[in-house]
């Protein structure tokens, strides 16, 4: 069987401008009492999509999805699914199921029942609804299970029978909520990989609301990240992580450290940033930084090299002290307390089993880094 | 293992291992005093007086204190209190299955509490219904105001639906106000004044369990069903009300079983021509003053009732064997 990977390399509808999205927030509000969860969001998914919506708890992700479900109206602006307006149609005629975080599985039904719910509802004949929960059982490997009822089921099985269940129906767009939030760490890393083989496989539309940026990062074509009921970037994993569009993005997702500064000189490729110590950063990803503009240097802990000698040659360097040691294995995490007392994270990856430039807590340390590894934050 | 441990105490200060094993001794005694505690309660306050009971319906009606025959006693030695023994019989139970008025009375009865039982359920389920689904704020209130008329007394309660339903009562003065009828509804001493006094007395025992299967079940199930293509009304048939069984049928048996057996609401809202088991029981008890005849009553009506509730509860639990 072809990786799946050659069906998702290509994929990024996104960036053609002929391709028609497939769901459309237009200008949606949602406001409970005097409580704003959504405000103002417009947002496009394209079909076979697999999108997260990502953020903090409280942040209307939840209420995003439920508003597309058909559990909640929009106070203001339009849902459009496939040209349709959605409003005013309740939630068992819309063409979405979801996969509840409690799984809302039937506890009176068996696993078969409990699949076979919404086909029954749909008035499908029985041997096709045989069949077809047949097929689901065996997607989801649980073939052995199917006369069994929830409650003797593991929590991971459970979550495969809610997954069966809600993709039964072949919906137009699935919707996860937060799919994976109930496993183990293990369990949720396998169950990561085959969310993503079982969308490309039926070929659907996935629209996933989740808190864990790992999660969202392994499995999206692309992140929403939402903070008080507004987008704050939409973009792919790759762009989000490198390219962060604010000093929110960068802060919620992954590690970063800031520097925050004044643009001192600025031309098409390079802007000198004086911090507010008296140290200067040189970068070559300006963005729309103006000189005299304030601004944040945003660098990832693992663009960042710590060494015990002055390094040679390089731009950037900044000068501190060992402040904190962490090792994770895989890599060893520096805190380095610089000298005008700003703590800089920088990892460092573990190739080799003995460490040639051995650092410990209080030694003299140097950070430094390359022009073109981070990126100039002006919002 | 207690010898050893018992041989041990005198030879040397206990180890922790055989500390334990005495801590396991003494928290079976007392898991094993728990239960007992219970059985004891039912030993006294329900065997011991129904083997009384049943031992003067099996007694002769004697113009006496106590008005029975005989009483038992060692007054004249063992002797005397087989021959004593030797009086009880049947008579009095041959006697119900002579007169057709228990018969008659029993089956009434049974349909009366039936009818009522499923009045009160469709009264109360909207109602419990309703209290689950409500703000959590607000539900402490509702079931207090469920529990309220508690506080008033039984008797009290279905004296005053008699100001209510009499000819000149309340409702018909209210009705004939507002011109929907004409003449007053006879409505009192009717077989409909007991559905509603029965309705009206027992509703708490029908909502407060069947409040608390609806409220610990989880909103998301109901969200599934619409989401999988369920209107609102068959997602009731299909999720809410089979998920809410335990509590219909916990609060049917709580409406039922007092039911058969009332005898308040009866003669008071139910006037002289009703027929139900528990009058007949006061009757032959107070009026005729036949204790012997009214235990039989009794006896039977307990196992009229018994019966159906111990083949229930023991279907229950081998479902609850089989993982519901």
């Amino acid at each position: 069987m072809a990786s799946l990977g050659s069906i998702r390399r290509d994929f990024e509808p996104w960036n053609d401008p002929n391709a028609k999205p497939y769901i459309r927030f237009e200008n949606v509000t949602k406001r409970f009492g005097d409580f704003t969860a959504v405000n103002n969001l417009s947002l496009t998914v394209f079909e076979k999509e697999f999108f997260a919506l990502l953020g903090a708890s409280g942040c209307g992700k939840s209420t995003l999805l439920r508003m597309l479900a058909g559990f909640e109206e929009p106070t203001e602006g339009r849902i459009l699914l496939d040209g349709q307006d959605l409003r005013g149609i309740p939630p068992y005629r819309r063409p979405v199921n979801m996969m509840f975080q409690s799984y809302a599985l039937f506890p009176h039904m068996t696993v078969e029942k409990n699949i076979a719910f919404g086909l029954k509802q749909d008035g499908m004949p029985k041997p096709e609804i045989e069949a077809r929960v047949a097929e689901m059982l065996k997607l989801v490997k649980l073939e052995q299970f199917a006369r069994r009822k929830p409650h003797q089921l593991s929590g991971g099985q459970r979550q495969r029978v809610a997954l069966a269940r809600s993709v039964a129906k072949r919906p137009k767009v699935l919707l996860l909520d937060e799919p994976l939030g109930a496993l183990d760490k293990k369990l949720r890393e396998e169950t990561q990989f085959e969310l993503m083989d079982l969308q490309q496989n039926l070929g659907l539309t996935f629209v996933v609301v989740t808190h864990d940026q790992e999660e969202a990062m392994t499995m999206a074509d692309r992140i929403a990240i939402l903070d008080k009921g507004e987008v704050m970037q939409v973009a792919t994993p790759t762009e989000v992580y490198e390219a962060p569009s604010s000093r929110f993005v960068a802060g919620f997702v992954g590690n970063v450290n800031m520097f925050e500064g004044k643009v001192a000189a600025s031309d098409a490729t390079t802007a000198r940033i004086t911090g507010a110590s008296g140290a200067e950063i040189v970068v070559n990803n300006v963005g729309d930084a103006i000189a005299g503009a304030n601004v944040a240097f945003a660098i990832r802990p693992e663009k960042i090299k710590v060494s015990s000698k002055k390094p040679a040659g390089a731009l950037n360097m900044l000068e501190g002290e060992v402040y904190d040691i962490a090792y994770l294995g895989d890599m060893t995490v520096y805190h380095v307390k610089l000298d005008d007392g700003q703590v800089v994270r920088a990892s460092a990856m573990n190739a080799a089993r003995v460490t040639e430039d051995p650092l410990t807590w209080n030694d003299r340390a140097w950070v430094s880094f390359l022009p073109d590894a981070g990126i100039v934050l002006t919002r | 293992m207690s010898n050893e441990t018992f041989s041990s105490i005198d030879a040397a200060p206990l180890t922790a291992v055989e500390k334990s094993a005495a801590a396991r001794l003494g928290a079976a005694f007392v898991n094993r005093l728990v239960i007992i505690v219970p059985y004891v309660w039912l030993l006294f306050f329900f065997l011991i007086p129904f083997i009384i009971v049943f031992k003067i319906s099996l007694s002769q009606t004697a113009i006496a204190i106590p008005p029975y025959a005989p009483v038992l006693g060692f007054g004249d030695g063992v002797a005397g209190f087989i021959g004593q023994l030797k009086q009880l019989g049947l008579d009095n139970y041959v006697w119900l299955t002579q007169d057709p008025l228990y018969f008659y009375a029993y089956v009434s009865s049974v349909v009366i509490a039936a009818i009522s039982t499923v009045l009160t359920l469709l009264v109360g389920y909207p109602v419990a219904y309703g209290m689950a689904r409500a703000p959590a704020s607000l539900r402490p209130t509702l079931l207090m105001l469920v529990i309220l008329p508690f506080w008033t007394s039984f008797l009290i309660r279905v004296y005053a639906w008699i100001g209510i339903l009499k000819p000149e009562g309340l409702l018909n003065q209210f009705l004939l106000g507002i011109g929907v009828i004409h003449e007053p509804l006879i409505i009192l001493n009717t077989y409909t004044a007991i559905f509603i006094g029965i309705v009206y007395s027992y509703l708490p025992f029908m909502v407060l369990p069947l409040y608390s299967a609806l409220e610990k079940m989880d909103y998301s199930l109901i969200e599934a069903a619409k989401d999988l293509g369920c209107p609102p009304t068959a997602a009731f048939w299909k999720i809410t009300f089979p998920l809410s069984l335990p509590g219909v049928i916990a609060g049917c048996l709580l409406v039922f079983i007092p039911a058969v057996g009332e005898f308040v609401i009866p003669d008071l809202l139910g006037g002289s021509q009703t027929l139900m088991i528990g009058k007949t029981l006061w009757n032959e008890f107070f009026s005729n003053r036949d204790w012997p005849v009214s235990s039989a009553v009794a006896v039977i009506l307990l196992l009229l009732l018994i019966v159906p509730i111990v083949l229930f509860q023991q279907a229950q639990a081998r479902a609850q064997e089989q993982g519901r």
